[in-house]
Parts: C-alpha cells; sequence; structure tokens
C-alpha cells in the first residue's frame, strides 16, 4: 500500500471542481484508492464521497493506493491533489 | 380567442401547437417485482442523462466559457458514481419503480449535502436533485427532446433555463413564450439567435389547459392569439409572408459588401454586450465589434473580476472575430449600471457624477488589470481600446499614460501584445463633441455614442419617463454635433462611428455617410438591414 499526506492549500478546500479534478485521476487505475479526513475515510472514485469530506484550507488529507498499480494510480493521484488544491 | 399580451423580444410571426415545458414532475411510487426491468431502465435513463450532460458541457464549454461548463462536468460523474448508482439500485431491488427509487436516491443524497456545515457544500444539494431530475425526466419520457416533436411547436415555458436552451436548438420550434424573463434572460437570446419571434412575460400561459393547442404570436407587437379565429389568422398570415419575406431578402445580404452605389465603403459593426451576442455577430455577417460593453463581466461577479478571467473573455472575441476589429470599451460603471462591491457612494446626480473614465483614473488599480488583460488579448486578434465619457484632453492623456505604463510592464515581462493597438474615445459629451479637432490630434477614431449624447446635450434624463418625450434624438443640435466630430476626425486623418442606437437609424444614414462618418455600429439583428439600407444609397 502507498500513501501519501497533504495539508489543502486552496482557499475554497475540496469543493466541486477540484473533487472532479481527483475524481476522474483514481478512476482511471484498478487499484483501490481512499482519500482519508479528519478520521472519515472515503472511496477517492466517488464524487459523492469525495465532495462529502467537505474537507477545508489547512485541513490534511491522507491518499491510500494499494493494489498492482498503486504507485502509478498514487503519483497521478498526488498530481492532482497538488495543482488543484 | 384569447388573446393575451407581454413583451416582444424577437419580431415575427409565429403559428403551432403550445407545448408546455414544466419542470414540475410527479414521481408516482408502486410495486412491481420486474426488477430486471426497472433496473434496465435505469440503466438506459442513465445513458441518455449522462450524453444529455455531456452535450451540455460541449455546448457550454463553446458558447459560454470552460469554467461555466464545469459544473455540467461534476454532474456527469455524479450520474456514473457507483455510490449513487447502487444506492438506487437497491432501491429497485426492494421492489419499487425506478422513477421512485431515484426520488429518493436523490432526496437521501441531498440531505447528507444540507446536513454539512460548509454553506457552498450545502448548495451542491441542488446538484443532486438536478441529475435526479434529469434522469428522472429521461424515465418518464419526459425529457425535453426538441427533436422528436412531430408538428410546429409554440415553446411555453416558465423561464428556459441554460440547460433546455441548448437543447431546443435543434427541434421543430417556431416560436416561444414564457411567463418570466427579461430581455437579457436565455429565451430573448435563444430567439435572436434562432431568428424565432418570441414573447416574454405573458401571464398565465402555464395553464395546463393550453396544452396541445393551436396558437399565433406576434413577436413585434408582444401579443399571442391562442385559439385564434379565421379573421386573425388571416390578418396574421398577411402579416407573416409580408416579415419573412423581409427576413429572407436580408439574408441575401450575408457576404456583401458594405459599399454604396457611389463606391463609398463603410465599416458595420454590431455591439455586444455579453458573449452570447457574438453568435449573434457572426450569424448576422457583421464586419466587426464596434462596442464591446465590459460592463457585464463585473455586474455577473461577486468581486473585481481577475486579469486571468478578463483576458480569457477579450481573447475569446478577438479570436472568435477572425481578423475582424474588435473594439473594447474599458469600464462604464456608474449613473445607471451598479456594482455593489466598487462602493461608490449615494449620489445626488450620478449620471454627472463618479462614472466610466472619471472611476479609472482615480482607481487605476482596476483600470490597469483591465488594461493589461485587453492589450494581451490583442496578440490573438484585432483589438482596438476605446475609453467612455471623456470630456478633457487631460482625461485622454492620463488614461493613455496609464495605458503607456501597462505596456511598459508586459515588456518588462516579456508579454506579447499588439504595439500598433488603436486607441480611441466614445464622443458621448458635449465636450468631447465640441472639442473634437483638439481630441482627434491624439487618438486613433471616434465612437459617437448618441445615447449620452442626447441626455447631456438636451439636459433629459434617460432613465426619467416624465421628461421621456423630449429625449430627442433627432435635435437638430445633436446632429450638429455628430457632423461637427465627423468633420474634425476627418481633418485629423482618423476615422468616426456611431455606436449609439441612432446608428440604427436608417432615416439618418444617408446623412451620416454624407457627413463623413466611416463606421456604424447596431445591435447584430439590424446588421442586414442597414447593409441593404447603405448598398442603396447614392452618396
Amino acid at each position: 500500500m502507498k500513501t501519501f499526506e497533504y495539508v489543502i492549500k486552496d482557499k475554497e478546500g475540496i469543493h466541486a471542481r477540484p473533487a472532479g479534478v481527483v475524481v476522474k485521476a483514481a478512476k482511471d487505475f484498478e487499484s483501490d484508492i481512499t482519500i482519508e479526513n479528519k478520521g472519515k475515510s472515503v472511496n477517492c472514485k466517488g464524487i459523492f464521497a469525495v465532495m462529502s469530506l467537505a474537507a477545508k484550507c489547512g485541513e490534511t488529507i491522507i491518499v491510500r493506493a494499494e493494489g498492482r498499480d498503486e504507485d502509478k494510480a498514487l503519483e497521478a493521484v498526488k498530481q492532482a491533489v497538488e495543482t488543484n488544491l | 380567442m384569447i388573446t393575451k399580451n407581454g413583451k416582444g423580444v424577437f419580431g415575427g410571426i409565429a403559428f403551432g401547437k403550445i407545448h408546455i415545458f414544466s419542470d414540475h414532475i410527479d414521481v408516482k411510487k408502486y410495486f412491481t417485482s420486474d426488477t430486471a426491468k426497472e433496473k434496465e431502465r435505469f440503466e438506459r435513463a442513465c445513458n441518455k442523462a449522462f450524453d444529455e450532460t455531456i452535450s451540455l458541457m460541449e455546448k457550454t464549454k463553446e458558447d459560454v466559457g470552460k469554467k461555466e461548463a464545469e459544473i455540467f462536468e461534476i454532474h456527469s460523474m455524479m450520474i456514473r458514481d457507483e455510490e449513487y448508482v447502487s444506492a438506487v439500485e437497491s432501491r429497485i431491488e426492494g421492489g419499487i419503480n425506478a422513477e421512485a427509487a431515484v426520488k429518493e436516491t436523490g432526496d437521501e443524497f441531498a440531505e447528507k449535502f444540507l446536513s454539512l456545515e460548509d454553506s457552498y457544500m450545502k448548495q451542491r444539494a441542488a446538484d443532486v436533485i438536478d441529475i435526479s431530475e434529469r434522469i428522472i425526466k429521461a424515465l418518464m419520457g419526459k425529457s425535453l427532446n426538441a427533436k422528436d416533436l412531430k408538428e410546429k411547436t409554440i415553446v411555453v415555458a416558465h423561464d428556459l433555463t441554460p440547460s433546455q436552451t441548448v437543447q431546443l436548438r435543434e427541434g421543430n420550434i417556431s416560436g416561444f413564450i414564457t411567463e418570466g424573463g427579461s430581455g437579457n434572460s436565455h429565451t430573448a437570446i435563444l430567439a435572436r439567435t434562432m431568428n424565432l419571434p418570441a414573447v416574454i412575460g405573458v401571464k398565465g400561459i402555464m395553464d395546463e389547459a393550453y396544452e396541445g393547442i393551436d396558437a399565433a404570436i406576434d413577436g413585434s407587437s408582444g401579443t399571442i392569439y391562442i385559439a385564434p379565429n379565421n379573421t386573425t389568422m388571416k390578418r396574421l398570415e398577411d402579416k407573416k409572408i409580408k416579415s419573412d419575406g423581409e427576413k429572407e431578402l436580408l439574408q441575401k445580404y450575408k457576404g456583401v459588401k458594405t459599399v454604396t452605389k457611389s463606391g463609398k465603403e463603410i465599416m458595420l459593426y454590431a455591439n455586444i454586450s455579453n458573449m452570447a451576442d457574438l453568435d449573434m455577430v457572426l450569424a448576422n455577417d457583421a464586419e466587426g465589434i464596434g462596442l464591446f460593453r465590459t460592463e457585464f463581466i463585473f455586474m455577473e461577479s461577486r468581486t473585481f473580476p481577475s486579469e486571468e478571467e478578463q483576458f480569457e473573455i477579450y481573447k475569446r472575441a478577438a479570436e472568435k472575430m477572425g481578423g475582424r476589429r474588435v473594439i473594447i470599451r474599458t469600464l462604464d460603471i456608474g449613473a445607471d449600471k451598479k456594482v455593489d462591491y466598487f462602493d461608490i457612494p449615494e449620489e445626488e446626480n450620478p449620471a454627472m457624477g463618479f462614472r466610466a473614465i472619471r472611476i479609472c483614473l482615480e482607481r487605476t488599480n482596476i483600470f490597469k488589470v483591465q488594461l493589461k488583460a485587453i492589450l494581451r488579448a490583442s496578440a490573438f486578434g484585432k483589438v482596438a481600446i476605446m475609453f467612455p465619457m471623456i470630456c478633457t484632453l487631460e482625461e485622454l492623456r492620463k488614461a493613455k499614460s496609464i495605458l503607456n505604463e501597462v505596456k511598459l510592464e508586459l515588456d518588462f515581462a516579456g508579454i506579447k501584445y499588439d504595439r500598433n493597438i488603436e486607441v480611441g474615445i466614445m464622443v458621448e459629451t458635449p465636450a468631447a463633441a465640441i472639442i473634437s479637432d483638439i481630441l482627434a490630434q491624439e487618438c486613433d477614431f471616434f465612437s459617437i455614442g448618441t445615447n449620452d449624447l442626447t441626455q447631456y446635450t438636451l439636459a433629459v434624463d434617460r432613465q426619467n419617463s416624465k421628461v421621456n418625450s423630449q429625449f430627442d434624438t433627432h435635435h437638430e443640435s445633436i446632429l450638429r454635433l455628430i457632423r461637427i466630430t465627423a468633420e474634425n476626425a476627418k481633418k485629423e486623418g482618423i476615422w468616426t462611428g456611431i455606436c449609439g442606437e441612432l446608428g440604427a437609424d436608417e432615416s439618418l444614414t444617408e446623412k451620416f455617410i454624407k457627413w463623413g462618418v466611416d463606421e456604424l455600429s447596431v445591435s447584430p439583428v439590424y446588421v442586414l438591414s442597414l447593409r441593404k439600407k447603405i448598398t442603396e444609397l447614392y452618396v
């Protein structure tokens, strides 16, 4: 399993647009990918799930990927997170 | 026969059967054991809703902008969300019909968003409801599929939403009636773009009793006739033949050069107030944009629009117009156009107060952001800058020196722009017209704004209905000021245009051209008829 942590810098937090970008990035992979905020962990491939985190600026999120293509998956999600949040 | 009145937003006569598009959907819940069939219906409805959403996204991206289209992309992801789909499916497995399963799931998900503390996320509940309704409509066969309309149809709605207007473009539609809406609403824009008669603000038209009934619209008078009698039909048919004939005749003037019979070429441009008007400009074959009102960017925003946002808009206009000239007027806020975040104190007499260039010269930070965005866009087409409300030479010089500062900043940053960008002014105060000989030496063109020029010359408030009858744009004083301006421009070798409403007044066209006016900029819908007029003149 691969993991990375990130502190949200975007003032609006995970709102619809960045959530969409992150979900799109995760969907391309076979691995199970989750995203966690404030102790709640959800499926990173679901738009409703990611939005329901309502993660705000300054909060930490943890992304985990597990599966055959976990390295590539984590890298892709990381990039989406870093450039959009 | 029932007659109703509203406001005509696009002229012409239309006949057709009334079809009411209502957003209200009544979902019935019933029990069914045919789970496989319901699941299949749901899947098909999802595919349909998904396709609709994607085409909406593409259409919006093209017509309005990438940013506005993003919400439809999110919608498409919601429709395909596993959690959502499986929640609906498990309800179907519980033995209920697909419509009710979607409705209950949508409500449940919306409730989740509403329970979040974040006010932004609370609003997302509306998105869930929106996609659920789209799927339900697809299930019930109620989705607004204009392609399926067999007979000529007059579309009746409360007010058409952007998603509906996009879908309506390809249907068998003869006209529009709405109960609400303003002249700038999507309905009005759609009607003008599709060249179809439309009447808005018709009270009580959403009555189900009118569904499928023959009706007629007179878009020029704003009257609608439900089940019109024979005499009315005959009268309207005659009128339609005449107006259609005129419309069709005008189509011949597309692609024709705007030249008088004596060989004088006139630049025939169009005015735009928002990006949707751009399509109209192209559809009516205007040769350029003579007045790009930038206020909408500020009025539609809740805070000062950024350089990037403005740049994207100007660039899109420049690119869409190809090599044709796009004259961007800098911010003309104040007087009747108010924007809250500018924090301009109440004034006794705003038309003569702190407005337009006066604001820009004092609050130069706002002005510079706009100028930078315009200059950057000039690298993507033929862009010109125009300053509004100029009264003195000092104002023009000051505005130009700020423009030069911005140019230097761009040079320093190595950003490209058109170094020979034209700089012109609006001549809309008597002061500017009277000293036009002096102003002409320091700018590249004039554009006469006849509405404000009339208001200031005759001391008649445009907004005051009490003195409306004195708002005489044909007053000798106005005509003289236009003539002086055009003649002074000629002497200094610059060109003059008219971008106010008077530009479309065909009773004056001959005079304007005789006096040396080189450009006329009018509402896109008037371009072809004005071209016809000009090509018939011997001046």
